[in-house]
C-alpha cells in the first residue's frame, strides 16, 4: 500500500478515516463533473441528421 | 409507458416516434459514455453514432417503460468491444488517443484536478474504469452497471472498490505524469473540494 506516513503521524486514526472518506467523495465529485461536462456538451447535429435519414428510411420501407 | 404484460402488441408506429425522443435525450449520456471508453472525441463520436444507430434498428426488441439508458449504454459497450477485438493494435492506439486527448482538453480555465483525474482515469484497467465511470458518474445501481457489462453484481462492486482505492493512490501519489508538477498537487486540489463539500453540509 501507499505509504501515508505523514498523514498517520499527524492524525488519529479516525480523524485519517475521515479524511479519507472525503477524499473519496471529492473524487466522486470530479468524476461526476467529469462526464457531465460532456454531456453537456452540445450534440452535434450530425447525430440527429443520422437519426432522421435512418427513420426516413424505416418508413419507406415500412 | 409502462404496459401491463398482457397488453403488450407488435412494435406500432407511435412507438417509433415515443422510443426516437426517448433516444434523443440519450445521445449526450452515450456520448459521455464512449469519451470514457475511447478517449478520442472524435472516435467516441463514431462509435456513440453506430450505437444510437444500432438501438435505433433494434427497437422492436426494446420494450418501452423499461430502462432505455442501461439498454443502450450496453449497446455501446458491446460495439466499442466488438471494434476492438477487429483490431490488433487497437489498445496502443486507445493509449496514444488518451494521451492525445489528455493534451486537446487542457483548458487553462479548468480545474486542475479535472485534467489529474482524467489521467488517473487512463492508468486504470479498462475494466474498472468502466465500472468506476458507470456507478460513479453514470448514476448506475451495481444492478444495472452488471448488466451493462455483462457480469456478476459482485463484480462490479469489487471493480468499483478496486478502481477507487486506486485512483485515489494515483492521485494521492502524483504518479501520473505531467511535467513540471509536484506530486500531491492533484490531491490538494481535491482536498480543498472535500473541504468545501464537508462545510456546506
Amino acid at each position: 500500500m501507499i505509504e501515508q506516513r505523514s498523514l498517520g503521524e499527524r492524525l488519529t486514526p479516525s480523524a485519517a478515516l475521515d479524511e479519507a472518506r472525503l477524499r473519496q467523495q471529492a473524487i466522486g465529485v470530479r468524476l461526476r463533473q467529469m462526464f457531465d461536462e460532456v454531456v453537456n456538451e452540445q450534440v452535434p447535429d450530425e447525430f440527429l441528421e443520422i437519426l432522421r435519414r435512418a427513420d426516413n428510411r424505416s418508413s419507406e420501407n415500412g | 409507458m409502462d404496459r401491463p404484460a398482457e397488453d403488450r402488441r407488435p412494435h406500432a408506429a407511435g412507438d417509433d416516434e415515443a422510443f426516437k425522443l426517448e433516444l434523443v435525450q440519450l445521445i449526450p449520456h452515450l456520448r459521455a459514455f464512449a469519451r470514457t471508453l475511447c478517449g478520442e472525441p472524435a472516435a467516441a463520436d463514431d462509435l456513440a453514432q453506430d450505437a444510437m444507430l444500432k438501438a435505433w434498428d433494434a427497437r422492436a426488441s426494446f420494450q418501452m417503460g423499461t430502462n432505455m439508458k442501461a439498454w443502450t449504454f450496453m449497446i455501446l459497450r458491446n460495439q466499442f468491444y466488438s471494434e476492438k477485438r477487429r483490431s490488433w493494435r487497437q489498445s496502443q492506439l486507445d493509449q496514444e488517443a488518451a494521451e492525445r486527448t489528455l493534451v486537446a482538453v487542457d483548458d487553462p480555465e479548468a480545474p486542475v484536478a479535472l485534467d489529474e483525474l482524467r489521467q488517473g482515469l487512463a492508468m486504470l484497467p479498462p475494466e474498472q474504469r468502466e465500472a468506476l465511470i458507470l456507478v460513479g458518474a453514470g448514476g448506475f445501481a451495481y444492478e444495472e452497471a452488471a448488466e451493462i457489462c455483462n457480469c456478476a453484481v459482485g463484480t462490479v462492486k469489487s471493480r468499483v472498490s478496486r478502481a477507487r482505492k486506486a485512483l485515489h493512490a494515483i492521485l494521492e501519489d502524483g504518479a501520473y505524469d505531467r511535467d513540471g508538477r509536484s506530486a500531491g498537487d492533484a490531491m490538494r486540489t481535491i482536498l480543498a473540494d472535500a473541504q468545501r463539500l464537508s462545510t456546506v453540509r
